[in-house]
């Protein structure tokens, strides 16, 4: 229902279409917002794909030094939000950043070096922060490979390289398209690091279409594109899934290690070291100097403040969507028809709707809801309301509940599959039912699951940019909004203190994911 | 193929972290013999195999293919050179292409008609023509293992290797495909080498077996020899059922037992006055109520048609015989036995003079 709102309020904003904001859109940007937004997908697909696969074969197939740490560090840099390193990296690379600084010092001033505000720098910033994707699905199918895939290659005449090629990517290509379909949505759904570079796709035109123009019917229908994009996108996401479970592999058995040897070695921890470094290591070094450098300026009761929000927020997001959550699991536990289970499946669809289309999609029914009640209570009781629903957070959390169910629900679902009918059976021979029921057997096995299930959404709701800066009340300010505000204006070092607190934040989920990927 | 040998070891010796796996192994294997390496596991077998198949360095030693060499110490032909097929323990279908496919594979370069002909051929072989339009995980266990057979074939290589190849099977699948393998293997002709720690498997599909332990192998030879003529004591204990008495040879070549005096053709000339090991296996001893030595049943164990009864002797040895079980008889009987050893297979252990 929640989901099914916003989606059909974009599709009837085709009734009344804003026709000369949309004719002017067409002039001047619909072409280049195109052009734009298929570069940056295909940019990045292309470079998460390269980074991704080529990490992935080394860290889960072969074996050389320091594999095992870089096996978790790789996933490192999904800590880190996009539109952090992409600030970071303007920072460091811009003209007046110290590595452009230095190289004028040392070659003179004419030096050239590439222009990180380019089509290249945001497709290379955004492909070093969501290469992760593709590699953690990438590193699961090349990990129950082994060699053996690459030896059965091998006897039947293939050199080692035709070998990969023939076998051992293709054997991995339903994993990969998986996490290369992922990476398309985020990149479709990117909006701060495209604003930061300043490099206009969908996202970033919704948001000027709404708050520059303050057209909220263009803006609807610029969202409808997206969606249209989003939802093949989906559609290939789900299939690919189906024809994973039918590809899983038996190989699976004892899959040995490739032992890479020479300078072959060194290469792979030297090709690893870097990505690492550059995704992650020196992005984070860099954020702990500014934040070090402007920490007297900006700790102060304003940061407090906006922290506080952050949190209150991310933890009134996590307890409703968790909340939600159980109760979909528990419907879905009861009823195992086929409509309860495409209801669900749609309310989960969420996590693949970008937040600038949210925003418009929650905004505009819930404004014609309360203009709706104002009005009826005007005519009826002949009362002076006030505003119920817009100006307040409500709109947020629920743009929030539909964008981040999905991580929310996965995590209570899987622990709830092991909750069996067989067990609550055996508890009711031993006289527990109802509310003793779900007291002592349920909820002790369903902790762990909820114990995650918020702080995904936590740490999910911390990061969020667009949403929160779309709808918000006024003075709602989070950290999110205030590194926008801060790097919209070109002030990465003031931007680094609350960037460093979300990169915290975001580094819970992390370990919690590389606790479950530790284990060979 | 002047000499018709498609294989040959000659002293191969591997090790893995300063740790030999391999020791002074040699074989050979002629043009459409059917080999197997028997052993326990890590007993360094199934590394002989990758070694042959180029998967692994080797130490010392030279590997022969065809007359040619192959492997040498600092040199390796790759696999995929090597002409050899190989059918590993878990089969290693590619999941992702169909039967068709996946026997299709190692043809290369091969007009279309031809491959379509040679795939089919080698599917018709294993009798899954079929199911060829199937993917991997829709076929069951057995036929899975005999596209894996399809797949190493179709490329007619000139040396099948086969690591375990029927150990994911259940038992009675197993016994059915290893007959067939064989029947498959002689049909294409094929030379193919194979390891199992499975004895039955070993007797009912080779032409000649290895019997290795920790490297080595013990004794290359046919199923027939390894069972009546073991070459030493470990052999003899492994190979098939039985037990080791104590003997000792007389003037007249007999030998003097806790059965009684045996006599027949003995395996090893010895001088006389010698202490030996004798094998006396199940079926050297008949059940007679009428003959003179007794025996004590120990243990009973039900096999249908037979009982297998281990017997005290009155020497102290003990001793296995299979009888007809309609003689049953519990623990704590004493039995009549009389022995009927045609081959004398002695071990001797030293030479003792008698006051």
């Amino acid at each position: 229902m929640l989901v099914l709102v916003p989606l059909s309020v974009l599709a009837f904003a085709w009734l009344e279409p804003a026709w000369d904001i949309w004719k002017h859109l067409q002039e001047t940007l619909l072409s280049r917002l195109l052009l734009n937004t298929l570069i940056l997908v295909l940019g990045v697909s292309t470079g998460t794909l390269l980074l991704g696969v080529s990490l992935a074969w080394l860290t889960g197939a072969c074996d050389f030094p320091g594999r095992k740490h870089f096996s978790w560090s790789l996933l490192l840099p999904l800590a880190m939000p996009t539109y952090v390193l992409a600030f970071v990296s303007l920072g460091i690379f811009d003209y007046s950043g110290p590595v452009q600084t230095q190289m004028r010092e040392w070659f003179g001033r004419g030096v050239w070096f590439p222009d990180m505000r380019s089509a290249g720098g945001v497709v290379l910033v955004m492909s070093l922060a969501l290469y992760p994707y593709v590699y953690l699905l990438a590193r699961n199918a090349f990990r129950t490979q082994g060699k053996r895939a690459l030896e059965a290659a091998e006897s039947l005449g293939c050199t080692p390289v035709q070998g990969f090629f023939r076998v051992v990517l293709p054997m991995a290509r339903p994993w990969i398209a998986g996490g290369v379909t992922l990476v398309i949505m985020e990149a479709l759904a990117d909006f701060g690091a495209v604003s930061i570079f300043n490099y206009d796709t969908f996202t970033t035109a919704i948001y000027k279409t709404w708050f520059g123009f303050f057209s909220l019917p263009a803006a609807a229908q610029l969202s409808s594109l997206l969606v249209a994009m989003v939802f093949l996108l989906v559609a290939l996401e789900q299939r690919l899934r189906k024809r994973m479970r039918f590809a899983q592999s038996r190989l699976a058995a004892q899959a040995e290690r490739i032992e890479l040897t020479g300078s072959r070695r060194w290469l792979a921890t030297g090709y690893c070291s870097l990505v690492l470094s550059i995704a992650f290591l020196v992005p984070a070094l860099q954020l702990l100097i500014w934040s070090l450098e402007v920490f007297h300026e900006e700790f102060d009761s304003r940061y407090l403040s906006l922290l506080g929000h952050s949190l209150l927020l991310g933890l009134i997001a996590a307890v409703l969507i968790t909340a939600v959550a159980l109760l979909l699991a528990y419907t879905g536990r009861r009823h195992q028809d086929r409509l309860t289970h495409g209801l669900i499946r749609t309310a989960t669809l969420g996590y693949a709707l970008p937040g600038t289309v949210l925003a418009v999609g929650i905004f505009i029914p819930l404004a014609w809801l309360d203009n709706f009640i104002i009005n009826l209570a005007r005519s009826v009781f002949g009362l002076e309301i006030p505003q119920l629903l817009q100006g307040t957070i409500m709109i947020m959390l629920l743009a929030y509940i539909v964008r981040f169910m999905a991580a929310g629900f996965k995590s209570i679902d899987s622990s709830m599959h092991r909750v069996t009918t067989n067990i609550d059976e055996a508890s009711r021979l031993m006289g527990l039912r109802g509310i003793k029921l779900l007291a002592r057997v349920h909820l002790p096995m369903l902790r762990g699951g909820i114990f995650t299930a918020l702080t995904l959404a936590f740490v999910d709701v911390m990061k969020e940019m667009p949403i929160t800066l779309m709808t918000r009340p006024f003075g709602w300010d989070t950290l999110a909004v205030k590194i926008f505000e801060l790097t919209s204006e070109g002030e990465w070092e003031r931007a680094a203190l609350p960037a460093l607190a979300l990169l915290l934040s975001g580094l819970i989920p992390i370990i919690l994911l590389m606790r479950e990927t530790d284990r060979d | 193929m002047s000499n018709n040998i498609i294989l040959e070891l000659k002293q191969i010796t591997q090790a893995y972290d300063q740790q030999l796996v391999v020791k002074d192994l040699s074989l050979t294997l002629q043009n459409g013999e059917i080999g197997c390496l028997l052993g326990a596991s890590g007993c360094g077998k199934t590394t002989v195999l990758r070694t042959i198949a180029g998967f692994e360095q080797l130490l010392e030693g030279e590997i022969f293919l065809n007359g040619k060499c192959v492997s040498r110490s600092g040199y390796l032909l790759p696999p995929a050179k090597r002409k050899i097929g190989m059918v590993f323990q878990d089969y290693a279908l590619f999941p992702h292409l169909t039967i068709f496919d996946n026997v299709a594979f190692g043809l290369k370069g091969m007009e279309k008609a031809l491959l379509i002909r040679r795939v089919n051929e080698a599917l018709e072989l294993v009798g899954l023509h079929s199911e060829h339009a199937k993917y991997p995980h829709e076929i069951s266990g057995g036929q899975q293992q005999r596209v894996a057979l399809a797949r190493a074939l179709a490329p007619k290589p000139h040396l099948l290797l086969m690591d375990e190849p029927f150990s994911n099977l259940d038992v009675t699948l197993r016994e059915r495909l290893s007959m067939e393998v064989r029947d498959i293997l002689k049909e294409y002709g094929t030379t193919a080498l194979f390891v199992t720690h499975n004895q039955n498997e070993a007797f009912a599909v080779a032409d000649r077996i290895g019997v290795m332990y920790n490297g080595e192998i013990l004794q290359w030879d046919s199923a027939h020899n390894l069972y009546h003529r073991p070459v030493s004591p470990r052999i003899a204990e492994f190979v098939g059922e039985g037990s080791l008495i104590k003997g000792v040879v007389n003037d007249n070549n007999q030998v003097e037992t806790g059965l009684g005096l045996l006599d027949g053709v003995m395996t090893a000339t010895t001088p006389t006055e010698t202490v030996v090991q004798l094998l006396i296996r199940p079926e050297d001893i008949i059940h007679d109520d009428n003959s003179p030595v007794k025996a004590e049943v120990i243990r009973r164990s039900f096999r249908g048609a037979n009982i297998l009864y281990t017997l005290l002797l009155g020497s102290g040895d003990k001793v296995q015989a299979l009888v007809p079980s309609h003689c049953d008889h519990q623990p704590g009987e004493k039995i009549g036995i009389h022995p009927d050893v045609r081959h004398l297979v002695i071990f001797p252990v030293g030479v003792q003079r008698r006051k």
